[in-house]
């Protein structure tokens, strides 16, 4: 006996529906989402994949998605199901997971994620439901609108050289080397449903087998959209749409790939490897001791990007670190590697560090004439203040704060290099503040500077920028 | 209503209140066994339904049919 009827893979009642007919669908009359959700569910339940599925719903009229399938739900951003689809497959690789999207949220606003999913072969399932429109909406055009559609925002019909033309996703995807499998498929008549349930099935099981990415576009009405009723919104999907989105096969690889062949499984917390990294961090720096601050350190380190700032909260960070100080940096800079201006707030403190972000630093660095400008005013009275003269020309009120006036690229430049210029900052620094021994300073910048070559020339850029302060 | 208790033809029926009227189950039907209803149901569609005999059960109006539970075939 066969028996036609709901699948057990869609919820028993849907609870979303107001009103008396709570098992039916918010889907309009002739909808085609219904007829795919059908036969996604049906496929679900004949293949037993239910229980491992995670269904990931786009924005659209699908979004609800998850008020209908009884199996692992989750809801994505506008367009970016395909990244949130491979965030769950990697971290959940046993699991069935299913893009389900429609053509605005796929080819308008995920064409990224879209492409880049199959691109990367993700082992997904991308059911992609082309109705040429943006139907939630109110039947926008879309980019899959087809030239000489009326929209409500083409009224004159979609026009080539104002609008562009349709884009074709299957074609676009298949010129990609890692997908596996990609059909379009139409709900335009009985034939082609039946067609479609079977590439649904092909395509699941392409990723139960681990075979990796698969596609089907379907082809669905929109009876409410285009303004039709249901039977002639179904020919217009079989005569209209086909012309513009020829249905077939458009790449199949399930034939020559190896199951399992697309393992993309992220394990993100191996605690073993985790605690050898760490232990390995932990003994490349030497044993240090505590040291007590007798004030809390509240650093803010500017100048222009390429000058070793953020490298100069780094160190300072090391040193409070080996000398078992809780300690913060945090990194603020434009989008030039050089020349942009960079600067970063370092707290060392005895306490634990609430915010990481230092708007009144007791010690600043300033390494160009902008950043003199903008932040000496946030120092408090009496606060220390370091400027390398050799580039900044003002000077800071040396009667409201501890003013460190030094030469400090100069005096790298003759150790060797002006770039090592923070390095002679930070002996000022070690020097003004007296928070750390020059010593204990040196040991820690020993073990974490990593080209070993360099050492002896950051020793010598540290004990000149330490003396220079010293003997002022 | 055919009488389930003693099943030998196959038979389809509709769910009255789940069926939205949008026909499609009689467009796709080779045998014509499917018509639409005078009556409005409570969300206001005029629903399909069999007429009684004459159906293969070949499940063509199943699958056209949007609606998860409005429509179901059995086929003995």
């Amino acid at each position: 006996m066969k028996v036609y009827e709901k699948a057990p893979s869609f919820y028993e009642v849907f609870e979303r529906k107001s009103g008396p007919a709570k098992q039916a669908t918010h889907y309009c009359p002739g909808c085609g989402h219904g007829n795919v959700h059908k036969m996604i569910a049906e496929a679900l339940a004949d293949m037993e994949l239910t229980s491992r599925t995670v269904l990931i719903s786009p924005v659209g009229c699908s979004v609800f998605a998850y008020y209908y399938f009884d199996c692992g739900n989750s809801q994505a951003a506008h367009g970016r199901a395909p990244a949130v689809a491979t965030g769950v497959k990697r971290a959940n690789p046993d699991s069935i997971v299913i893009s389900y999207q429609g053509d605005g949220d796929l080819a308008a606003i995920g064409t990224a994620e879209t492409i880049h999913a199959a691109n990367r072969g993700e082992n997904i399932t991308v059911f992609f439901i082309n109705n040429a429109i943006y139907g939630m909406t109110g039947g926008q055009m879309a980019p899959t609108t087809m030239i000489g559609q009326r929209s409500t925002t083409t009224p004159l019909g979609r026009q080539e050289h104002l609008h562009g033309n349709p884009v074709r996703m299957c074609e676009m995807l298949a010129t990609l080397p890692a997908p596996t499998y990609i059909e379009r498929v139409g709900l335009g008549n009985s034939k082609q449903i039946m067609k479609t349930r079977k590439a649904i099935r092909k395509a699941l099981k392409i990723q139960a087998e681990g075979k990796g990415y698969s596609f089907v576009e379907i082809l669905s009405p929109c009876p409410t959209g285009w303004k039709m009723d249901p039977e002639v919104a179904r020919e217009w999907v079989s005569k209209e749409m086909e012309q513009v989105f020829p249905l077939g096969v458009y790449k199949d690889e399930s034939g020559n790939v190896d199951e399992g062949s697309w393992d993309r499984t992220f394990k993100p917390f191996d605690t073993d490897e985790v605690n050898t990294y760490l232990q390995r961090m932990k003994t490349s720096m030497t044993e240090g001791e505590d040291v007590v601050l007798k004030e809390d350190l509240r650093c803010k380190f500017a100048g222009f990007g390429g000058q070793g700032i953020l490298t100069l909260g780094l160190f300072l960070s090391q040193i409070g670190m080996r000398a078992g100080r809780q300690v913060s940096w945090f990194p603020a800079y434009g989008p030039e590697m050089r020349g942009g201006t960079a600067n970063c707030s370092v707290n060392l403190s005895n306490e634990r560090i609430g915010s990481p972000l230092v708007d009144e630093p007791n010690v600043l660095v300033v390494m160009n004439q902008p950043s003199l400008d903008a932040f000496e005013k946030t120092v408090p009275d009496g606060g220390t203040i370091i400027v390398d003269t050799t580039i900044v020309e003002g000077k800071p009120d040396a009667e409201r704060l501890n003013a460190v006036l030094i030469p400090a690229s100069q005096i790298a430049d003759e150790v060797g290099t002006p770039k090592i210029a923070n390095v002679v900052i930070l002996g000022a620094l070690a020097a003004a503040t007296g928070a750390f021994t020059p010593e204990f300073c040196m040991d820690t910048l020993r073990s974490v500077i990593k080209k070993k070559n360099l050492i002896d020339m950051n020793m010598e850029a540290f004990q000149k920028g330490y003396e220079f302060v010293k003997n002022m | 209503m055919p009488n389930n208790t003693a099943v030998d033809a196959p038979f389809m029926e509709v769910n009255p209140e789940l069926c939205k009227g949008c026909q499609l189950c009689l467009g796709v039907c080779p045998k014509s066994v499917i018509a639409i209803s005078d009556k409005l149901n409570s969300a206001s569609y005029h629903p399909a339904y069999y007429t009684g005999s004459d159906c293969t059960g070949c499940g063509l109006c199943y699958y056209a049919c949007p609606e998860p539970g409005a429509i179901r075939v059995v086929k003995p």
